[in-house]
């Protein structure tokens, strides 16, 4: 098997350069790969195109980024949870592209499945189809909506082997398989790297072909948004 | 006057059994509270979970497990995971029976605007735009009127729109009004001690009122 191992983020993401295109799995805070963030950040780059379906809060996530002004373009579709993110797209620092949390995913999935574009109903009629062509499919309008190109995609899975097979864990699944299809790089952190052959293949949600780079991540904090429970009677 | 669990509970009753729900965030999360126990529904969270649960017991909260408002969640027996395009391509090819979702503005025509307020609010249209386009069956939780006691019930949305011509049903605190095929909004029922005279003044968009308008039952 091709070992895909690396020594752990500063390695895998050596080669992401200003003005890079990155696609970060995750869904808030769920999933989200803390590692490579912490090390984009130490590492400075900047005027970024980040591609990822929120852009975390204001002190965590790709919020860490947004802080340090590594971010020049932002492609996502709810980003409800950053006051720093929605100060800077109000003051015209920060350019940002909304686009249906659908069209995000199969946008991804395109890309993984060698398909230039896709037609969803969603956004027809709204500002979201502004310059976009429109078809008529059984007198239903659909947009077409092109497959990303993304430099690189950093994923975050729960356990991953030598070969890049990976397996992600309850809802912190989310965007990770599809942006690990997406990237031309695809980079996946994973809480417990194991030996090819200790992962059943039957259980694989990303086959190992789709990445390129892979280490064991460390000091997950996996922070909660929103705390919900019920009490213990 | 109905509050937001009012609204909720009312609701509720549009579920029927063998429903796969999807229910967005704010009043329509809290329908889940109200669905009667002989009645099996799914609950859909688009995050790429069906089958969601309760608020875990304190303590055993599961950081990767969570619902679309980002709140931790418990999963039930059957319940299953995926990808977000696979959610998505659920409710695209709509094997979801029924969408609950929040708006500020509706139109008569059944437009519906919630994402956006040009120049003071921009949070995003997460999975509205994909839920509305493809949902075949849509009902809306919205208050009738605003904090200042304008309507938001229009002859067309001024706010930037999520979806055009979609919304079939809305509940407010005041009514449960139908948006009819050929434009229009047609009154079903009113909210208990609330007059027809009272949601004629707060609808802007266009009305329909039979003699008799039921009051809500809502036990």
């Amino acid at each position: 098997m091709i070992n895909k191992v690396v020594s752990g983020a500063a390695e895998a993401i050596r080669d992401i350069a200003d003005g890079s295109t990155v696609m970060l799995g995750g869904f808030g805070l769920c999933g989200i790969p803390e590692n490579c963030i912490s090390a984009l950040v130490s590492k400075g780059v900047k005027d970024l195109t980040c591609i990822s379906n929120n852009a975390g809060v204001d002190d965590f996530g790709i919020g860490l980024m947004l802080h340090r002004h590594q971010v020049k373009k932002m492609i996502a579709s709810y980003v409800g949870e950053n006051a720093e993110f929605e100060r800077q797209l109000l003051s015209g620092e920060l350019e940002v592209e909304l686009i249906p949390q659908g069209t995000l995913a199969t946008r991804c999935l395109a890309a993984g499945y060698g398909m230039p574009a896709i037609f969803t109903p969603a956004g027809v009629g709204t500002e979201v189809a502004e310059g976009k062509e429109v078809r008529n499919f059984n007198g239903k309008d659909y947009l077409m909506e092109y497959a990303f190109d993304a430099d690189f995609a950093i994923v975050k899975a729960w356990k991953g082997d030598t070969a890049g097979n990976l397996i992600y864990r309850s809802t912190s699944r989310n965007f990770n398989p599809v942006m690990a299809m997406a990237g031309r790089i695809t980079i996946a952190e994973v809480e417990e790297l194991v030996p090819a052959g200790a992962l059943d293949p039957d259980q694989v949600h990303t086959p190992g072909v789709y990445v390129h780079r892979i280490f064991q991540g460390s000091g997950y904090e996996k922070r909660i948004e929103q705390r919900t429970v019920r009490p213990k009677n | 006057m109905l509050d937001k669990n009012g609204i909720a509970k009312r609701i509720a009753k549009e579920i029927r059994n063998g429903y796969y729900v999807n229910l967005g965030i704010g009043i329509p999360t809290l329908v889940a509270n109200y669905i009667p126990d002989h009645i099996e529904v799914v609950l859909q969270s688009e995050n790429g979970l069906l089958g969601m649960g309760p608020f875990p017991f304190e303590g055993e909260e599961d950081a990767d497990l969570i619902n679309a408002g980002k709140q931790t969640i418990t999963t039930l027996p059957g319940s299953s995971i995926f990808d977000s395009a696979m959610s998505f391509g659920m409710i695209r090819s709509q094997k979801i029976d029924l969408t609950i979702l929040g708006a500020m503005e509706v139109s008569e025509n059944g437009d519906i605007a919630n994402w956006k307020i040009p120049g003071k609010m921009v949070k995003g249209m997460g999975g509205a735009m994909d839920l509305v386009a493809s949902a075949k069956n849509i009902i809306v939780a919205m208050q009738h009127v605003n904090k200042a006691g304008e309507s938001k019930l229009l002859p067309a949305c001024t706010l930037p729109l999520t979806g055009v011509r979609c919304i079939k049903k809305i509940v407010t605190e005041m009514a449960v009004l139908d948006v009819l095929p050929e434009g229009g909004f047609k009154l079903i029922e009113r909210a208990p001690g609330v007059s027809v005279e009272l949601i004629h003044q707060s609808t802007l968009g266009k009305l329909y009122a039979d003699e008799n308008v039921p009051e809500m039952q809502l036990d």
